[in-house]
């Protein structure tokens, strides 16, 4: 639509009809409109406010605003001591707990120059890969739910009700876990929660299957995610992005795969890649399309895991309550359910670090979206926002 | 009725007028009030457990059932609140338009060979015509809400409803030509053959029916605002679309709305495809007996319930989709589809008669 560029510009249609060969101009002079999406939204998974401007249904510009959900969780990094930080790492990324634990015991153990008993990184790889499943439980369940779909959500809940009560079982916890510290896990594994992982395990891919065929088969589901959204792997690596992101876009990068930390140079797993499996590369169908391989390797190493483990001891000797590391700046990077979290700590040799930075991926993988939303339809802002699978708490932190 | 009234009571003509309409309106809204209350605890037990959990368990005991009972208890008990800066004309006047089209829909079913308020000649066509009133009443609660997600909302109804009346209406005409009338009773009459089980889509005409009774059940789902075209209503997308502000009774009124046209599309889909009222052995009762009115309600009422049932079911399953391809659907595919079988029925119809049969 050819607009006039004043509010009131009022033509008589007599003018338009004198001026052969020239587009018709509509006489009604038009304004996009200002929505505010958010923070409080069903959509935007958590407290995330997008101003967007719309002409009709097609978005003609969007703009992230965030903080809603700052907690000022660096600064309370460099104001408590290392041991006592742990905690507020559980609240960056409230679904994947195990993993920011996990980032930050690897980043102090570096700082220390230690590393964890061999039992103590079994025990942590099952974790986190049972948390990385989780996760993406929670990500695809509600990834349906943005575009209407409930069910599949209960049906993955279900299965994310198992892994909460191993982890409740394991460390007590069923969001916020404390499990991973520095130098080692919090306490062994009670007996028989070995087992109950393997049970879980051996469920997982026939109901794996079952997610399958009800969302990432669904016909409407793929209408409304093949082709929308798409990030080009130049695009993603441009912007910062990484994770399921990342891969979605067909970029090969995987933290565990390209920069490998623990054991998992021992384990045989795929770093899955989006391959424009119903529509573009990188589309929304390929981002959950990721996700949906990831749970089938994460359930892989799990397994591998179960042959590998020995007993021995769960927590590094040297390693106590207070920690007080040789002076220097070390950063650690894991791969995250949503990409690559990282901590960056500077230490001066006192109790507490100097400087705690955190490369969280939400926050990274974020700052795409806006650019994605223009020229989509209103209903595709909760498909592509849903699809980038942000986690609010760790992108505000 | 009505002769009960004039020769016992003695009641004039104006007088039976506005007594007889008294107490239709009385039953079809209490009719109405609690179908909502049964659909709503029937879609929440139903979504309960195609998502493996339970659904209302506690109010009432068995099952929840006094669960829609509390709800409606609660709604009636709220603020009445009206938003900042609405049109309060508007506002208030959406919700009573929206309910009184849909209750004078109810008009024309027939539930039973004797029972209906009013047989309508054109029954179907007063159905299309009062049901997309609806959508202005819509479209005042969006406009007058004082909300761009109202708004939105409203507009999806409106360009939705509006291009899934040609399909809605085309689908209907393929019964409406094999009976040869546009009444909901006479068309309901004519499947009571064969000791009640001459439905439409069993008649010799079957293979336009079922296609027909398709394409008729997938606008009925559009016109109602149910997934897979639940636009108007998105909660993940326009919060809660033109009822966003609502609140209390008047968005209760919204909400009957919501299942009374559900119900409505399911009667008209029994009435002219599963047979209206008829059940098998209907034939064997004595007509107008209350035995035989109580099962031909109970046959009527049932068989609508399922295809209400049906609709639950698919709001449960799918995921919903985006309006321009809502659009593409109606216009690119059910309304062609439509149209060639109107003209296959059509033809059908000549062939019968050129055949003399």
């Amino acid at each position: 639509m050819n607009q006039k560029s004043a509010l009131h510009n009022f033509h008589p249609a007599g003018d338009f009809a004198s001026l052969p060969g020239q587009e018709v101009e509509f006489d009604i002079s038009t304004k996009d409109v200002e929505i505010n999406m958010g923070p409080q939204h069903p959509a935007t998974h958590g407290v995330l406010r997008v101003l967007l401007k719309a002409n009709g249904e097609i978005l003609t510009g969007a703009q992230c605003h965030l903080g809603y959900l700052h907690r000022s969780a660096e600064k309370i990094g460099e104001s408590v001591d290392y041991v006592q930080y742990l905690p507020y790492t559980d609240r960056y990324d409230y679904l994947a707990s195990m993993n920011n634990n996990l980032s930050y015991a690897l980043a102090v153990e570096k700082l220390m120059g230690v590393e964890a008993p061999e039992r103590a990184q079994y025990l942590r790889t099952i974790v986190v890969e049972l948390n990385r499943v989780a996760s993406h439980l929670v990500a695809i369940g509600t990834y349906g739910i943005d575009l209407g779909a409930f069910t599949p959500f209960f049906y993955m809940i279900r299965e994310r009700e198992m892994l909460l009560d191993l982890f409740e079982k394991i460390c007590g916890a069923r969001l916020t876990y404390t499990y991973i510290r520095p130098g080692g896990v919090m306490n062994d594994a009670p007996p028989g929660w070995l087992d109950g992982v393997k049970e879980f395990t051996d469920i997982f891919d026939e109901k794996w299957c079952e997610y399958w065929d009800l969302l990432m088969e669904n016909k409407i589901f793929i209408e409304r995610t093949a082709n929308v959204g798409v990030i080009t792997p130049e695009q993603a690596i441009a912007w910062g992005t990484s994770g399921p992101v990342l891969r979605g876009s067909g970029v090969d990068w995987d933290v565990r795969k390209n920069n490998p930390y623990m054991l998992y140079e021992q384990f045989d797993f795929e770093a899955v890649k989006g391959c424009g499996y119903k529509g573009t590369l990188g589309d929304c169908y390929d981002r959950s399309f990721v996700r949906m391989y990831e749970m089938v390797e994460s359930v892989k190493i799990v397994r591998q895991c179960l042959e590998g483990i020995q007993e021995g001891e769960v927590q590094h000797a040297e390693v106590g309550h207070a920690l007080k590391p040789a002076p220097g700046e070390v950063y650690a990077g894991i791969e995250n359910p949503r990409g690559e979290l990282g901590h960056y700590i500077v230490s001066n040799g006192e109790k507490i670090a100097n400087r705690m930075r955190v490369r969280s991926p939400s926050y990274c993988n974020l700052s795409i979206v806006e650019h994605m939303l223009p020229g989509c339809m209103l209903a595709d802002a909760a498909a592509i926002i849903g699809s980038v699978d942000i986690v609010m708490g760790e992108t505000d932190r | 009725m009505i002769e009960f009234l004039r020769d016992l009571l003695g009641f004039e003509t104006w007088l039976l007028v506005i007594v007889g309409a008294l107490i239709s309106f009385l039953a079809i809204f209490g009719f109405v009030a609690v179908l909502a209350m049964v659909a709503v605890w029937l879609e929440r037990k139903v979504g309960g457990h195609i998502q493996v959990r339970l659904g209302p368990m506690r109010v009432g005991g068995w099952h929840g059932w006094a669960q829609s009972i509390a709800d409606s208890l609660k709604l009636l008990m709220k603020e009445d609140m009206v938003v900042l800066g609405a049109d309060r004309v508007l506002f208030k006047l959406a919700p009573a338009i929206v309910m009184a089209t849909a209750l004078s829909t109810f008009v024309v079913l027939p539930f039973s060979p004797d029972l209906q308020v009013a047989d309508v000649d054109l029954g179907i066509f007063f159905v299309l015509a009062i049901s997309s009133i609806t959508t202005i009443g819509v479209v005042m609660a969006g406009w007058g809400s004082n909300n761009k997600w109202s708004l939105y909302g409203a507009m999806r109804e409106a360009a939705q409803v509006a291009s899934y009346e040609i399909p809605l209406g085309l689908s209907l005409m393929m019964p409406v030509m094999y009976y040869g009338t546009f009444s909901l009773k006479a068309a309901s009459d004519a499947q009571s053959g064969w000791y009640g089980m001459q439905w439409y889509i069993f008649s010799d005409a079957f293979w336009i029916a079922i296609p027909s009774f398709f394409l008729f059940f997938t606008a009925a789902l559009a016109e109602t605002k149910r997934t897979p075209f639940d636009l108007p209503e998105t909660e993940s997308e326009l919060v809660a679309g033109f009822h966003t502000e609502y609140s209390g009774m008047r968005w209760a009124f919204f909400f009957m709305e919501e299942y009374a046209a559900m119900f409505l599309m399911g009667a008209i889909g029994t009435a002219f495809w599963l047979g209206g009222y008829s059940f098998p052995g209907m034939n064997l009762l004595e007509a107008g007996s209350f035995l035989h009115t109580v099962l031909c309600i109970g046959s009527f009422v049932t068989k609508s319930m399922l295809l209400l049932l049906v609709m639950i079911w698919v709001r449960w399953t799918l995921p919903r989709l985006r309006i321009d391809q809502v659009m593409t659907m109606g216009y690119k595919y059910l309304t062609p589809l439509c149209l060639i079988l109107v003209f296959m029925a059509a033809g059908w119809e000549y062939f019968k008669f050129a055949m003399g049969w």
